[in-house]
């Protein structure tokens, strides 16, 4: 606990003294500060966002990794390699014994960080050197795309619920239009017509090709606009209504600023808790999406594409799925402890309302 | 070989197919102790059926290995494993016909007391029907176009009268061809010109499978659950060369278990067959190496391409150097271990695969001096040959399939596009979009590299050479232009259309010229072929008798089960 939490908390500093009370400052009652203090008491959150930070910070070491601890190009096929193992020279891929010698299996785990820690996928690649890369890619698109995706939602929100009528209906049921598809079926088909073309697209200065990951990243922003959208416009809807708008109004407050300086920032929280889900969410999508091929394209990686490339291996190299598969359920994991400590945070009351 | 393209969607482009056949790994059949015996029920296990049943439009190995028990045409390959197997010989006709007025007529006397499945007597005028459902239901070939009559024929109806003209007295059929077609009796040998009784719904019988001649007939097919074939009561043998009487009393075909369940279930002899069409996976592989299993596997030579087509109207390779250039940079080494190690696949260079008529080893594109066989890659000449076309830095699209073995295959092009100085990037689609979207010419702009397999339809030269490099195969705009690379060349051409002439009439020579064609298109480089596939067939040890033929792979029904 820190002085000003035990201050604010009349903690054994404060006992006992002759002094008089000292209230805290106005920034310390400030609602943020006061959030703020919540999500440090809570300590599910604080461990998840450290586990968080921490996959964050391994995964931008990717290339340190690879280049300097592993030696492998982690891009690069590598079916005539060979790597050491128990001192020992062995070929990274190892034809099937017996009589018939069917299949060329991948090298399995050495556990030995210079060389092939996790083993090899079915091209001959360092999966340990790959789970790295493919985490930056996930989290990449994970939090842009949540970003992104809470940014629209949050503008078009606030246009139809402080705008209502004719423009709020147009708006809500262009949201409608989009939640009505099927998730998965809508990525898939967007991701197929973007990824046929030649020439990749032009969306302003935003110069997307084929293996772009801004197009994973757009793609899942857009789909789950919808998501975001409705609480946020709900929440306008309530706010626009309260005295202090009106008041804003009264005095001619233009609407940009009734928009941006009054009701914006009364609404931001709900946009704040959802965003880690958010991103929780959009990294699983992604993982979908590149395990069906559709999301990250060669030679980059995700974990999705890693978990892809190891289920024709599970029976003789599970790692290689299995890596990813336990990153992505501690990622997930972790973001959600996370936004509802934020929720929790930010909105007491429903603390109160579960307890109750 | 449309055909099997549609076997590579359903089986997912199997790596694990196809064969050297006889001379290749062969295991030993069977235990010598067993006996042939009829009786019992051959399971086949496949991870997903084959379509739509009716033999008019189904496209697919799948069921064409169980149409062959159930109907039969006028002629057919030798129902024996091996090479044999390739061979014609009469079926519901008594002889094999000799083509009049100069290859454009074909008179076949039809064998009489033969009955449908339904009990219905086999006719010459059935034949009307069979062929004119190929133009109404509609077929999915052009196999059949040469009919007199059959330019005027669709959908909507058909009449083909002219071109097809049976005598139920004299029970003679009487095939009238607008121009010669030396490969007729092949065609007439595969199901699409299989008998079905007069009668039949002139349009799509869906899931329900026509009556037929053969030893079994079908009893229900659900896509969803299984097809069940059960003895055609009617059935005797009246040549055996071509229609055997099968062991088994039932034949079921099981749907959608994954491939390694299927392998566990027959591993623990809970079925007969894991489909060969399905590719087991690279890490079940490994035990069926088990010597445990060493009379269960068979792996043989598949009559098959893999390759990946060039796109001739775009840059970099509407230029020659350039083709060649990735021609002699292919690391086909590194494809053979993405297709399961070289106990899977054969590297090669050239269009025509080994055992198939007019075949004769030729590789250019290798290091060393042995243009007979692939080695390795020759960078250093590929790097050269670049240069000279003044190609490098080009951006190239290496278009392929989202599935396991298609984005492996995918990222080795890349790779060894990358190594010879292109930018190589990737363009991933599903099996089923994938094929339609390259044989697109609407599509052209979109792509300079597309992964391509084929398995012929029947064993000739023109399967491979004219369906595939044939500038008559070229339909700009339709999703059925099997002449992926758009390659034409005049001359190559002309010799293509001489040898198909010379075929009828002196086949020595036109094999010959269709080697010839063979060492032109490879020199031409339109494709970078990878390797010739093969095929693994997994078995219950209950089942023996195994045989092999090269034109319908596994023989179900003469096999017999303990």
């Amino acid at each position: 606990m820190t002085a000003t939490d035990m201050a604010a908390a009349g903690g054994p500093g404060q006992s006992g003294t002759a002094r008089p009370r000292v209230l805290p400052g106005p920034a310390a009652r400030s609602p943020w500060a006061i959030a703020g203090r919540r999500l440090r008491h809570n300590r599910s959150a604080m461990a998840s966002l450290v586990l968080f930070m921490l996959i964050v910070a391994i995964s931008l070491a990717a290339p340190l990794y690879a280049h300097d601890i592993a030696h492998v190009n982690p891009f690069a096929n590598n079916l005539n390699g060979t790597t050491v193992v128990g001192g020992h020279q062995v070929p990274i891929m190892q034809q099937g014994g017996g009589t018939l010698h069917l299949g060329e299996t991948p090298i399995g785990p050495t556990w030995d960080m210079g060389h092939y820690f996790l083993g090899a996928d079915n091209l001959g690649r360092d999966v340990a050197a790959r789970l790295l890369y493919g985490g930056r890619s996930s989290l990449e698109i994970g939090i842009g795309s949540a970003l992104i995706c809470c940014a629209i939602a949050t503008l078009v929100a606030l246009a139809a619920g402080f705008f209502g009528g004719a423009v709020d209906a147009l708006l809500s049921r262009l949201m409608d239009l989009i939640w009505a598809f099927p998730v998965y079926l809508l990525a898939i088909s967007i991701s197929t017509v973007l990824l046929t073309r030649a020439n990749g697209m032009q969306i302003g200065p935003l110069h997307l090709v084929a293996g772009s990951l801004w197009l994973p990243t757009l793609i899942i922003a857009l789909i789950y606009v919808p998501y975001v959208y409705r609480p946020v416009r709900g929440q306008v809807l309530s706010v626009v209504s309260r005295e202090y708008v009106e008041a804003a109004i009264a005095q001619g407050a233009s609407n940009v600023r009734l928009i941006f300086s009054e009701i914006l920032p009364n609404v931001v929280s709900v946009v704040i808790v959802l965003f880690p889900l958010m991103i929780a969410t959009n990294i699983l999508t992604e993982s979908a999406l590149s395990f069906l091929s559709i999301g990250v394209q060669p030679p980059n990686a995700s974990w999705g594409t890693i978990i892809s490339d190891g289920q024709q291996l599970l029976y003789t190299r599970p790692w290689v799925s299995l890596a990813p598969g336990f990153m992505i359920v501690l990622v997930v994991l972790s973001l959600n402890v996370l936004g509802d400590g934020v929720r929790d945070a930010l909105d007491p009351r429903a603390k109160v309302r579960r307890a109750g | 070989m449309k055909s099997r393209w549609a076997i590579a969607i359903t089986a997912t482009a199997a790596i694990t197919i196809i064969t050297a056949c006889s001379t290749s790994i062969k295991q030993p059949s069977s235990p010598a102790s067993s006996h042939p015996a009829s009786g019992g029920t051959y399971t086949i296990l496949a991870n997903s059926a084959f379509g739509v049943a009716d033999p008019a439009q189904n496209y697919t190995l799948e069921e064409w290995q169980l149409l062959i028990d159930s109907h039969d045409g006028l002629v057919a390959f030798q129902r024996v494993g091996g090479l044999p197997g390739t061979k014609l010989v009469p079926d519901l006709a008594t002889s094999l016909p000799v083509p009049a007025n100069g290859g454009k007529t074909y008179v076949f006397h039809i064998r009489r007391g033969i009955k449908f499945s339904n009990g219905q007597t086999l006719k010459p005028s059935d034949f009307l029907t069979t062929f004119e459902r190929q133009f109404t239901v509609p077929g999915p070939t052009t196999f059949y176009n040469g009919l007199v009559g059959a330019s005027a024929c669709s959908t909507k109806g058909c009449d083909l009268s002219s071109g097809v003209v049976a005598d139920d007295t004299g029970y003679t059929l009487t095939l009238n061809l607008t121009t010669p077609d030396p490969e007729l009796l092949d065609q007439l040998a595969l199901p699409f010109a299989y008998a079905v009784p007069s009668g039949t719904s002139m349009k799509l019988t869906g899931n329900n499978v026509p009556p037929g001649t053969g030893p079994y007939m079908w009893q229900s097919y659900n896509p969803n659950a299984q097809a069940v074939m059960v003895r055609n009561p009617y059935f005797h043998v009246w040549n055996a060369a071509a229609q055997p009487a099968g062991y088994p009393d039932q034949i079921i075909e099981k749907y959608g278990l994954q491939v390694s369940e299927e392998v566990t279930e027959v591993e623990n002899g809970q079925a007969s067959e894991v489909f060969d069409g399905d590719q087991i996976p690279s890490d079940r592989l490994a035990e069926l190496n088990s010597p445990r299993f060493a009379s269960q596997v068979h792996v043989n030579a598949l009559t098959a391409d893999w390759y990946f087509a060039l796109n001739t109207k775009k840059a970099p390779f509407n230029n020659v150097l350039a083709r060649q250039a990735i021609n002699y940079a292919a690391n086909r080494a590194a494809y053979v271990k993405i297709a399961g190690g070289p106990s899977l696949a054969v590297p090669t260079c050239q269009v025509l695969p080994p055992q198939f008529p007019a075949y004769s080893p030729y590789c250019p594109y290798t290091a060393g001096s042995d243009h007979t066989r692939w080695t390795a890659p020759d960078l250093a000449k590929a790097r050269q040959l670049v240069q000279q076309s003044g190609t490098a830095g080009t951006k190239v699209v290496v278009n392929g399939t989202t599935d396991e073995v298609g984005k492996s295959l995918v990222a080795q092009m890349v790779a060894d596009l990358n190594a010879i100085g292109y930018k190589a990037s990737s363009q991933l689609l599903t099996m089923s979009i994938q094929y339609p979207f390259v044989q697109n010419s609407s599509n052209l702009g979109k792509w300079n590299v597309a992964w391509g397999a084929w398995y012929q339809d029947y064993p000739a030269p023109s399967d491979f050479l004219n369906v595939l490099l044939g500038c008559g195969t070229i339909h700009p705009n339709s999703d059925a232009s099997p002449n992926i690379a758009e390659y034409c060349s005049s001359a190559t051409q002309t010799q293509v259309d001489q040898a198909r002439t010379m075929g009828a009439s002196d086949p020595g020579k036109a094999d010959q010229l269709w080697t010839q064609v063979d060492r032109e298109d490879t020199d031409a480089a339109p494709w970078v072929d990878l390797y010739n596939p093969k095929q693994i067939d997994f078995l219950s040890s209950k089942v023996h008798g195994y045989q092999w033929n090269p034109q319908w792979y596994i023989l179900i029904d003469q096999q017999w089960l303990s």
